[in-house]
């Protein structure tokens, strides 16, 4: 049995692909030593994100328990979750919210 | 749980019992390297600094030759010294002496050449690995173990596999009350807000911020911006999004207990649980930071495969990538691959982690020791070479 996806923990809402996923493929995403089905719904490349669930434009991105940045559109789950759909909260002179 | 290891003067307790050889200038390198390859039992510490530096960088380099000195994985020292270097070889020598261990010197000027240094450093050598080699592996409580951090030569897996099982390891290990360091503060830039919110006070918070702010504004003042361009293009096409997520893959090394103290470089914690200490992530710099801090292990995290060790502190070679196992497989201790393929976890990892580093303090030998690939070590400077 092969895992699909590493999710690191339960608060996360991305999970990262350790195979190339297919659109309607039932990913096995690991979290511990729990394994979860999750419907794929867009192509996710080897070491690429996807939202575990939906993610509502605004919301904060989690892996490892912590924010990596902020949606700037909805994600559907199984979708890819990158830079496209994806912004930084740092090093942004045009936000004042650092720290 | 508990390790086999060496009773030192001081309370402190090795995972190996070396008599060091140690320069005290880059001038000396040869001489320790005769008397090394000469003599079974001893393990060099050989750099490029100890003159024509800044007077702040002589005094890091007194330092860390103090705190390799005091190392608990050597039962006793030999400093070898040119004669005209700026390093302050009487006060390391008294810094080491402190720790209630035997250090011997020797000066090539003095004696009279490096042939009559080398072969008088030998027979005193011989010596003292008969002395040393008396002394018997005792039971120690893991709390007695003081495990360095650090990920090399990275990829994909590094962060998903090797980083966070070392992180649970970690979280084992302080919560049996040992002590666990974190480098690499280049690493942390992006991130450091996030690991600042792990102090368990103000002041530590601080202490975190000002490191990471320090280390950006010596890239800066020479025309170095460390910060933009990240991630890089690679990064991003590797599946990496924001700065936040690439520091945080290296921090889960650190994993979920709180950070009680930071230091500066190569300086011993002197309180237990997770530390940070100021390094850049280059490995000479940061496995002789953290030997010079006192860290009897070292658990390396690595996606590629990373050969180097450090000559007198077992370093674990760990990875998630069955392609890094396999290729590299005279370097790489720890094959975490399982965790990918579904027949293995990362909490059943790094419990295996911390079972392998108290095989490897108790004198089990790592990928480095045995290859010896560990010399190319160095200590960490700030300013220009005069």
């Amino acid at each position: 049995m092969i895992v699909d996806a590493i999710s690191l923990r339960p608060s996360d809402n991305v999970a990262t692909a350790v195979q190339d996923l297919v659109p309607g493929q039932v990913a096995m995403v690991r979290l511990d030593r729990d394994l979860h089905q999750l419907v794929i719904n867009e192509e996710i490349p080897y070491g690429h994100k996807f939202a575990v669930r939906f993610i509502p434009k605004g919301e904060e991105i989690l892996k490892y328990g912590e924010v990596i940045g902020r949606a700037t559109v909805d994600i559907q789950s199984g979708c890819h979750a990158h830079v496209q759909n994806i912004e930084s909260l740092r090093g942004r002179g045009d936000l004042q919210k650092e720290g | 749980m508990e390790f086999m290891g060496y009773r030192r003067a001081d309370g402190t307790v090795g995972t190996r019992n070396y008599v060091g050889i140690l320069s005290a200038v880059v001038c000396v390198n040869e001489v320790v390297e005769n008397i090394v390859r000469q003599v079974q039992g001893t393990a060099r510490f050989t750099h490029h600094q100890g003159c024509c530096q800044t007077p702040l960088d002589i005094g890091k380099v007194n330092h860390a030759l103090i705190g390799l000195g005091r190392n608990p994985n050597l039962h006793s020292v030999i400093v070898v010294s040119l004669g005209c270097e700026s390093t302050d070889l009487a006060g390391v020598i008294a810094g080491i002496q402190a720790s209630g261990k035997r250090v011997e010197h020797l000066v090539v000027q003095e004696i009279g050449g490096a042939t009559r240094t080398a072969a008088e450093g030998i027979l005193l050598a011989q010596e003292m690995v008969r002395e040393a080699s008396l002394q018997q592996r005792e039971p120690f409580p893991i709390s007695e173990l003081v495990m360095g951090m650090k990920c090399g030569s990275s990829d994909t897996t590094s962060g998903l596999v090797p980083n966070p099982a070392i992180g649970v390891a970690s979280d084992l290990l302080v919560a049996a009350g040992g002590v666990s360091i974190l480098g690499e503060v280049t690493e942390f830039i992006g991130a450091e807000h996030i690991l600042a919110r792990h102090a368990v006070n103000e002041t530590v918070a601080q202490g975190i911020i000002s490191l990471v702010d320090r280390m950006e504004k010596r890239a800066m003042a020479v025309g170095e911006d460390i910060r933009g361009g990240q991630p890089t293009g690679g990064n991003i096409k590797g599946g990496l999004t924001t700065i936040e997520e690439k520091s945080l893959g290296a921090i889960a090394k650190a994993g979920t207990a709180p950070i009680q103290a930071v230091y500066e470089y190569g300086v011993r914690p002197t309180v237990r649980g997770l530390v940070v200490m100021d390094s850049p992530g280059r490995e000479p710099e940061i496995l002789t930071g953290l030997a010079a801090a006192g860290a009897n292990v070292i658990a390396f995290a690595t996606g590629r495969g990373a050969p180097q060790g450090f000559p007198f502190v077992p370093v674990l070679k760990i990875t998630g990538s069955r392609t890094a196992a396999e290729k590299m497989s005279d370097h790489i201790d720890m094959n975490l691959s399982g965790v990918i393929e579904g027949t293995d976890t990362i909490p059943d990892a790094g419990q295996r982690i911390l079972e392998e580093l108290v095989r490897i303090a108790s004198g089990g030998m790592t990928k480095a020791e045995i290859s010896g690939y560990s010399n190319a070590m160095d200590i960490y400077m700030w300013g220009p070479v005069i």
